[in-house]
């Protein structure tokens, strides 16, 4: 029994998938001097081992084509050394892909497993299929979302030159990254919490250009209806994946109907159900690929609208540093004391802000241009792939209706 | 003593089974295409009438019909419920016994009826009423599409008469009374079985298949009824969904796609709409058709049940016809001649039943073989659904121009 060594070991070998380029969510410019995917992937246990392969004309690396093998940690290190950079405080960080995550599915595998005995062969096979499809999806989905995230480092002009960067691209054993100790966790939670707090602080303050006063009003309002729109849309998909999981049984019960005897009535009913259980199949599909589309767009622009807040977070904080420093100096000139000092000070905090303002400004309007040309080119794709289904379904209905009127 | 092998009813009859199945269902479907131009029956206007627990509900029955034996051509008369049980009751009680699958109406709801009579007007109450009266108008013509039944005078005057007598003792049709009336039948259909081993092999088969329809259709019933639940959180997600894309749409700066996204918003509302039809879609057509099967399968194994009591009937005269043999050889024995000529005439009188029955069986067994073979085809409910989608079509297709304008 292929079940009792549990549903990990199953997907083992299976997910071993060669990966063929594919249309990523973001629109993005493909450069010969850089070029960056993830050529394969394998799914183990507990953990997913992406081959980053990446081909290159920069005089910066030893070959013009390698690859080396990288786990999520490696990636989070990477996205981390980003914003932790004080030379980067002036660009959208491009936001890290989330961890993968196949808890749900594997619970779903391992429950099925245990609930063999209660369906019929053919039951257990379709679901079986289904599920493992499901695997599938959430596992191309997370290669993807890595995928995007170093596609978008290769396209910036200043963070493709960063040396962590091709560290992490030739570098092929180990970064020794993984498992943050606890007292790093710990550190990272109390970072966020007064980020958090600052921002607030930040936000509140008006800000003299017009472009960043109107950039934040903009970016907090899209933030939050994006957030809404993205938790939505999860749910929305929950409950057609609900719907189609019944409309699966509810096929298998109509297959087990109509094959059950070669006679009259039964024959008779095979054909109803057998088509009815096709349209049936054709919906649920329907249902993963809205998922892709919609749900996937939407949950990445959340995390890039995130980072274009927390680069308006680093600009605010900059300012006020600036203002600090600039109230420092006139109290230091008022006294006459650590003048020179206080001088070099606001001089430091005026270049960084101004620095960071001016690259800023640039890449909130990249951020403008992606995010157009990305919901554009995924709205279109969305309304074609729906149509294109309806159509399908349209043509299967009437040849139903003509099969049933006896036209076989 | 056993039937004889290859009587000719059976022989003709099988001949027809070894008909290719397409041929079959051309028949039944030429034999639909037929009734439905002959007779067209449709039911509206629910009313209720009088107040409390005396209230009912009334129907508005309306018969359009190019058959001669009705007084005109169109013609509408009001029933209420208790009539259509009261019909039901008087064609079982005639055609059952001959074999005849009798469509079975809707079943009693006290908890629907009640809310109903309370005046409650709730959206649940205004659905139960249309479930009825969609129920009750299937069942009719299944009755005037039956060519057997349309011929009795009872179905001629429910239709035609203004005034019907109240039709009383309906309380056997309540749904717990019928299911327990169908449970006997299984129940005696399940013990005479193995008596009746030289019988057609179809007969056991077919049975056997309507069992197990049977179990089938109820389980699909329970997961429908689940289906159209999570329809309907489907819908409310997807306008929850509608919302907030439109809200995006209106923080988003860039006109173009600012209105695609609204668009969008539009789109998902009107998918929000098509979920809640093909919600109601598949309760009122779906489940409520597998009800109606469930149903009309408990007729077709109670048609069986006639025949097994036929087969009884002839059984018990064959043994009845050999009890007076045996007398008649003692008689002649016993040389006792008046009593003789009183044997030789029973003698006739049960050869003559024996003959009787055993066509009487044959027929019920042909009428039950031609009924088995008239299940209804499911067409209504393709088309509903083919209706769905050519919307969908219609909004997709509005919608894919304006994302094609974002620039």
């Amino acid at each position: 029994r292929l079940w009792c060594r549990g549903p990990q070991c199953c997907m083992m070998g299976y997910l071993s998938v060669s990966l063929q380029p594919r249309a990523v969510n973001v629109d993005l410019q493909t450069d010969a001097t850089l070029q960056v995917d993830i050529s394969d992937a394998l799914s183990e246990r507990d953990k997913v081992k992406f081959t980053v392969h990446t081909k290159s004309t920069l005089p910066n690396f030893k070959q013009s084509e390698f690859s080396v093998v990288r786990q999520h940690e490696e990636f989070i290190w990477l996205h981390d050394s980003f914003v932790e950079n004080e030379d980067y405080a002036g660009y959208i960080i491009p936001p890290a892909p989330p961890r993968p995550d196949f808890d749900a599915s594997r619970e779903k595998l391992q429950k099925l497993g245990e609930g063999e005995g209660s369906m019929t062969k053919e039951e257990f096979t379709k679901m079986k299929q289904e599920l493992e499809a499901e695997y599938l999806a959430i596992f191309k989905k997370t290669v993807a979302m890595h995928e995007v995230f170093l596609c978008r480092v290769a396209a910036h002009p200043v963070l493709r030159k960063d040396l962590n960067f091709h560290v992490f691209l030739e570098y092929n054993q180990d970064l020794s990254v993984r498992g943050k100790n606890k007292k790093e966790k710990l550190e990272d939670f109390f970072k966020n919490v007064v980020k958090s707090a600052d921002g607030v602080l930040v936000a509140g303050v008006k800000d003299v250009d017009d472009f960043f006063e109107h950039e934040k009003t903009f970016l907090l309002e899209y933030h939050n209806r994006v957030k809404d729109a993205s938790a939505k849309s999860d749910r929305m998909i929950r409950s057609h994946k609900n719907a189609a999981d019944d409309i699966n049984r509810i096929a298998s019960s109509l297959y087990t109907l109509g094959t059950q005897d070669s006679t009259d009535i039964c024959k008779f009913f095979l054909k109803v159900t057998l088509l009815r259980w096709l349209c049936f199949k054709i919906e649920a599909r329907v249902a993963a690929d809205e998922d892709l589309k919609l749900a996937d767009l939407l949950k990445y622009y959340l995390r890039e609208s995130q980072a274009a807040k927390d680069l308006l977070y680093r600009r605010g904080r900059a300012l006020v540093d600036y203002e600090n420093a600039n109230k420092a100096l006139d109290k230091a000139r008022a006294k006459n004391r650590d003048v020179l000092q206080a001088e070099t000070s606001q001089q430091l905090c005026c270049h960084k802000f101004e620095k960071i303002s001016e690259s800023a400004k640039q890449e909130l309007i990249d951020f403008k241009t992606r995010r157009v040309a990305a919901f554009r080119k995924n709205l279109v794709e969305l309304a074609e792939l729906e149509l294109k289904h309806a159509k399908g379904n349209l043509q299967l209905l009437q040849s139903c209706l003509s099969v049933l009127k006896g036209d076989t | 003593m056993t039937k004889p092998a290859a009587s000719a009813p059976s022989l003709s009859v099988a001949a027809s089974l070894s008909k290719p199945q397409s041929a079959t269902l051309e028949e039944l479907e030429e034999e639909e295409q037929e009734d439905k131009f002959d007779i067209n029956i449709s039911i509206t206007n629910p009313e209720k009438i009088g107040d409390g627990m005396n209230a009912y509900m009334a129907y508005k029955v309306s018969t359009q019909t190019t058959l001669p034996m009705f007084r005109s051509k169109a013609f509408t008369v009001r029933r209420r419920f208790s009539d259509f049980l009261g019909l039901y009751e008087k064609l079982s009680e005639k055609h059952g016994p001959n074999g005849y699958i009798v469509p079975p109406p809707p079943e009693k709801s006290i908890l629907g009826m009640t809310k109903v009579k309370v005046g409650k007007e709730d959206p649940s109450s205004a659905e139960f009423v249309e479930r009825r009266r969609a129920a009750l108008e299937r069942y009719l013509q299944r009755v005037v599409c039956h060519p057997s039944l349309l011929q009795d005078p009872d179905v001629r005057e429910f239709l035609e008469r203004d005034e019907l007598p109240r039709a009383v003792n309906t309380q056997a049709l309540s749904g717990a009374g019928f299911l327990k009336m169908i449970n006997k039948a299984t129940d005696a259909v399940s013990k005479m079985t193995i008596k009746m081993n030289e019988s057609d092999v179809w007969f056991e088969e077919k049975l056997q298949e309507v069992e197990s329809a049977d179990q089938q259709f109820r389980k699909i019933h329970g997961l429908v009824d689940s289906l159209v639940g999570h329809r309907k959180e489907l819908s409310l997600n997807t306008a929850g969904f509608a919302k907030s894309v439109a809200m995006l749409g209106s923080s988003e700066d860039n006109t173009a796609l600012s209105r695609a996204l609204s668009q969008l918003a539009e789109v998902e509302d009107k998918m929000e709409q098509l979920h809640q039809e093909q919600a109601s879609n598949d309760s009122f057509c779906f489940a409520e058709l597998l009800a109606d099967y469930i149903r009309l399968l408990g007729a077709v194994r109670g048609s069986f049940d006639q025949r097994m009591k036929a087969w009884q009937r002839w059984q018990d005269a064959q043994s009845m016809l050999q009890k007076k043999r045996e007398t008649e050889a003692k008689l002649l024995w016993a040389n006792k001649p008046d009593k003789l000529q009183l044997a030789k005439d029973e003698i006739t009188e049960w050869e003559a039943k024996v003959t009787q029955y055993e066509r009487d069986f044959d027929r019920v067994s042909a009428t039950v073989r031609k009924e088995v073979l008239r299940f209804e085809v499911l067409i209504y409910f393709f088309f509903k659904t083919l209706v769905a989608f050519t919307l969908l079509i219609k909004y997709w297709e509005a919608f894919l121009p304006e994302a094609k304008a974002i620039a």
